[in-house]
């Protein structure tokens, strides 16, 4: 029973597959825990929880006025606590609880049967339910950025409960379920270009536009008020990718060894190409441009880190460093929508280039590891990464559109005007996250 | 007795203070002030937005002296804060009309 769940992130790349043949061929021997892959993989969670906090949340904080500073900062540490609950309580079984095309049941809900020796491939379940329980926390506080400044905490949490439910959970499902259907397909998704970062982009991107512009965008200046701790933010995040990003092999072995190279390279190559991209359209290269490249250059490898070679990661860090500058300074700009902090620009952006990029590096001729699909070589890997892109696209629009406008007609959205003004940190916690 | 107001950039604090003891200048007052004259603002970039910061920190240096050293006291000013550039800021000279040292109670130039 529990070898089905090795293939669940394995079985993707091609790779994965022959790896399991010789493993296939023994049949019926019960796979039995690794103590280095569960020593990974248990460092590997805390990367990931690292992550959400405090990378992420800094980085965000850092973005914002000194007045919503800690809204923010509230916001990831709130999502990090319901969504470990949610999970538990059901997330989990929906997304990895069985076999289904498109999701996993209830059948492990309440974490049933989830217990000290049940092992999932390698490791211990509990090791890669927590594991995943993270992804399942970042994915919801990356969509924190679109609404930052002006989304009521009350609908927020109610938002990110519905949302996990009913986009994260089932998505995660047809990517890395047992038997879901963009994983049959041969999708080439390693570590979440599609799950996490084109969800939570176009999320993000649907709740820009939903909960409308901030009070006063974009006459009036709102600079972020501390890019120390986006700087900061930006690090942690670079380095807990790690686990996001090897972590997803669910074994210390040398794919996981390849996805942690070619991590680091295109992160690199995404944070120069943003850089200069810059120095050369507005004259200076600044520290929130390279931060945000590095960002999106971690985007941009996730779908492709157990599939691409290191030049190949060249190639798709630096696709996504420019692609996603001009996805945060122009198309915002040109389109009007207020997405705060970007969460689409880079990572709705950076996971689009990442995912189609992934179908192109992933040949072995490119110095990949070898395509998802059986025949059609590249046209065909990009066609099918393409299909993943445009369903996960649309069934993430159509219903965190319907959940935003639900929520608004009965408890409303957004904060008043004077509440905004005021601003969050005072208004939503009765507390300022500066008393100097 | 003048009063010598002086509007300078913020790096050529220390020059002008050197500046003012060797002429004999016993005290001064410093503030941190914004303001802006013909230099105007600057513009800072985030992420493509570019925003106009209208008003630029300058230090304003206030010096109440005798009538007699006034003269000498400008050129000191004016030739440690010149970096010949735009923004290098003003001058300007009052006159006092009494001084008091808190201390003491002395009055007039007495006092400075």
């Amino acid at each position: 029973m529990q070898l089905k769940l090795i293939p669940a992130k394995r079985l993707a790349p091609a790779v994965g597959l022959a790896a399991l043949l010789p493993a296939l061929a023994f049949a019926e021997d019960a796979p039995t825990l690794s103590a280095g892959d569960t020593a990974w993989m248990l460092t590997a969670t805390a990367l990931v929880l690292f992550m959400t906090i405090p990378g992420l949340s800094l980085f965000y904080a850092g973005m914002v006025r000194a007045k919503n500073a800690l809204s923010v900062l509230m916001q990831c540490f709130a999502i990090t606590a319901l969504m470990t609950i949610l999970w538990a309580l059901y997330g989990y079984s929906v997304a990895f609880g069985g076999e289904g095309a498109y999701w996993g049941g209830l059948s492990k809900a309440f974490l049933a049967g989830v217990t000290v020796d049940s092992l999932s491939g390698t490791i211990p379940e509990t090791v890669f339910m927590t594991f995943q329980m993270t992804f399942a926390i970042i994915t919801p506080a990356l969509i924190v950025g679109a609404f930052a400044e002006r989304m009521k905490f009350s609908a927020m949490l109610i938002f990110m409960a519905l949302w996990l439910t009913f986009v994260y959970a089932p998505i995660a499902h047809w990517v890395w379920g047992d038997g879901g259907w963009l994983g049959n397909k041969g999708i080439l998704d390693f570590a979440g270009g599609t799950v996490v970062h084109i969800n939570a982009g176009v999320a993000g991107l649907v709740a820009a536009i939903i909960v409308g512009r901030r009070k006063g965008y974009p006459g009036t200046a709102m600079m972020p008020h501390n890019l120390t701790y986006t700087i900061i933010g930006a690090g942690m995040l670079w380095v807990g990718w790690f686990g996001f990003n090897a972590g997803s092999e669910l074994a210390a072995d040398g794919t996981a060894g390849m996805a942690m190279a070619v991590t680091q390279i295109a992160t690199a190559a995404a944070a120069l190409g943003w850089m200069f991209m810059e120095w050369m359209v507005h004259g200076k290269p600044s520290v929130l441009g390279i931060a945000s490249g590095a960002v999106a250059g971690l985007v941009a490898i996730t779908p492709a880190s157990g599939s691409a070679g290191p030049m190949g990661a060249i190639a798709i860090g630096a696709a996504a460093g420019v692609g996603c500058f001009f996805g945060a300074t122009k198309l915002k700009r040109m389109l009007g929508y207020d997405d705060s902090l970007d969460a689409f620009g880079v990572h709705g952006v950076g996971g689009i280039i990442g995912a189609l990029l992934t179908g192109v590096f992933a040949d072995p001729s490119l110095g990949g590891a070898g395509l998802g699909v059986e025949e059609g070589g590249i046209a065909a890997q990009v066609s099918v990464q393409a299909l993943g892109i445009v369903a996960t696209i649309v069934y993430t629009a159509v219903v965190t559109a319907v959940i935003l406008l639900v929520l608004k007609v009965i408890i409303g959205l957004r904060v008043s005007e004077e509440e905004e003004t005021e601003g969050l940190d005072l208004s939503q916690h009765d507390e300022r996250a500066y008393n100097l | 007795m003048k009063l010598v107001t002086a509007i300078i950039k913020p790096f050529k604090l220390d020059d002008v203070r050197e500046a003012l003891s060797e002429v004999g200048v016993k005290g001064i007052t410093v503030t941190e002030v914004k303001g802006f004259g013909r230099q105007k603002g600057h513009t800072e970039l985030y992420r493509g937005a570019e925003y106009v910061v209208d008003f630029l920190p300058k230090v304003k240096v206030e010096v109440a002296v005798a009538a007699d050293i006034v003269d000498k006291v400008v050129d000191a000013i004016r030739n440690a804060a010149n970096t010949g550039k735009i923004g290098d800021g003003k001058i300007f000279v009052s006159n006092i009309e009494q001084v008091v040292r808190i201390r003491t109670g002395e009055t007039g130039p007495e006092a400075l």
